[in-house]
């Protein structure tokens, strides 16, 4: 069953062509690792699956509604999709049980009860216990994205969405982010990661995709793309990244 | 009434003391309840200048986003680009004329009327540019977990822009106190008129407004150390809100 089915999707910036035709499936469960050079469209592919980016052509489905055609009921199913960004963007008016517990009530219609209880459990499973009533801008670099990454769960996703959530951390905090991910992955939660975190991608991936210049040009099981790449561009970038 | 100038300044004070603090009062009143309501107003206004349509929004909703966008910017250019004495004549003069009913009960009330249309215009554009400023990650993280663009703007900018706008709102009160003394042509008792009040008394002009300007002064002075000191209250350096956050621990274990 795939929850995400995306078809022929364009997307220009001007006269950039950033997205030229991509067609990808992601079925329940699956992580999916997006590489490829600065540049080659994966954030853009990320926002374009939950419209923080309107593709100019295409075809989005998630779990059974385009979400590229009018009249979908946006908001609703944005809350379906989690999504972590690279500077974490936590609401920086708010402590962190609130970044994880005001778009529950606003969104959802939870109660303030229901809505904490959620949170902080969802914040001790990310070892942040002892952080929740901490405003959001006294936390290290890892501290936050975790608190993004509980901010997306209490949502009740179906899929996650990361954008290089480990990239600008200091690297003694990429750890920490990474682990909460695996033991997301290992729990089912379907997931496409925007990674240069390579050993995370081999070590975690169903499959990988290899984006360069606007299109998919690899996608394969992880042994398959690092042990023998079969396009040229792909074996480039991976011996510059690896 | 003695000759001397400065002797003149303490006669004034001692024997029209009341006239001045009668003035004291209502500046602080109409400045007060004027940025208070004209605060509020920009809340609104603000958003308003700043509404973007999308390529979803519906054909009809386009058009309404953008009357709504143009009649904000109308009323933000005329309010700004005219003197409030000028609108304090026009409104207090002319509103009766549009319907008996809507003529006003005292000058104090469309004093506190003109102050806080002309304060709405003005914080509203410093409000735009705070929000404006807030990263726009704010926004899209928002947006990413579903919220609206309206609840997103209430319960993620917004908060955040007029944090960030205090300073510059205080800065508007404090200009309010000495602006409101342009309500003198409406005949408001505020504080200017009291000193031109006093000064008829004795044909004694100097002395009068020296001791206005004293208090205009005493005013503002110490509305802008209150205002500093609201803002560092409202901002606590990082290792106030750590203690902050052991006490809530240490109440919730209680
Ligand atoms: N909002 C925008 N307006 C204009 N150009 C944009 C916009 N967003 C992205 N681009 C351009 O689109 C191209 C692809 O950007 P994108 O962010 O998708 O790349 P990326 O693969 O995520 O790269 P990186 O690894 O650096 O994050 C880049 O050339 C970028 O400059
Ligand atoms: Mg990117």
């Amino acid at each position: 069953m795939s929850v995400v089915k995306i078809d022929n999707l364009h997307k220009s910036f001007g006269d950039l062509e950033v997205l030229k035709g991509i067609d990808l499936e992601v079925k329940k469960g699956e992580v999916i690792c997006l590489i490829g050079a600065s540049g080659s469209g994966k954030s853009t592919l990320l926002r374009c699956l939950n419209l923080l980016e309107e593709p100019d052509a295409g075809v989005v489905n998630f779990e059974g509604n385009i979400l590229t055609e009018p009249g979908v009921n946006l908001n609703k199913l944005r809350t379906k999709m989690g999504m972590v960004f690279q500077s974490f963007n936590l609401f920086n008016n708010m402590n962190v049980l609130k970044n994880c517990s005001v778009g529950q009530m606003k969104v959802l219609k939870r109660s303030k009860a229901e809505a904490e209880k959620i949170a902080e459990k969802i914040l001790i499973e990310v070892g942040l216990g002892d952080f929740i009533f901490s405003p959001a801008r006294v936390l290290s670099g890892g501290q936050k994205q975790r608190v993004a990454i509980a901010r997306a769960l209490a949502m009740n996703p179906d899929i996650m969405l990361f954008d290089e959530p480990t990239s600008s951390l200091d690297p003694e905090m990429v750890g920490e982010v990474l682990d909460v991910m695996k033991k997301l992955a290992n729990q089912g939660m379907t997931m496409i990661v925007v990674t240069h975190e390579m050993s995370f991608a081999k070590e975690v991936a169903d499959r990988v995709v290899f984006m360069d210049q606007g299109v998919i040009l690899e996608i394969g099981k992880p042994e398959e793309i690092f042990a023998n790449p079969k396009e040229e561009r792909t074996k480039e970038f991976l011996n510059r990244i690896l | 009434m003695p000759d001397s100038l400065w002797g003149g300044v303490w006669y004034d004070i001692i024997t029209y003391w009341p006239l001045f603090l009668e003035g004291i009062k209502n500046t602080l009143l109409i400045s007060l309840t004027g940025t208070v309501i004209g605060f509020t107003l920009s809340l609104v206004i603000a958003p308003m200048r700043l509404l973007k349509s999308t390529s979803r929004d519906s054909l009809l909703l386009k058009i309404v986003k953008k009357i709504v966008r143009i009649l904000s910017t109308i009323y933000v250019e005329v309010l700004r680009g005219t003197p409030m004495i000028v609108q304090a004549m026009i409104i207090y003069y002319t509103i009766g004329r549009i319907h008996p009913a809507l003529s006003w009960s005292s000058p104090i009330q469309c004093g506190i009327f003109v102050v806080s249309i002309n304060t709405a215009a003005y914080i509203s554009e410093i409000l735009r540019g705070s929000i404006q400023a807030i990263d726009p990650g704010q926004t899209e993280a928002a947006r990413s977990i579903g919220m609206t663009s309206t609840q997103t703007m209430i319960y993620v900018v917004l908060p955040q822009a007029i944090k960030n706008s205090i300073p510059a709102i205080g800065n508007e009160f404090v200009i309010n106190i000495k602006d409101t003394s342009v309500l003198m042509v409406i005949a408001v008792t505020e504080l200017f008129f009291s000193a031109r009040s006093v000064a008829g008394i004795h044909y004694r002009t100097e002395e009068a407004y020296i001791v206005a300007a004293i208090a205009y002064l005493f005013m503002t002075f110490t509305a802008t150390r209150v205002l500093y000191w609201l803002g560092k209250k409202l901002d606590p350096p990082v290792a106030k809100a750590k203690t902050k956050k052991k006490l809530k621990k240490l109440v919730r274990r209680v």
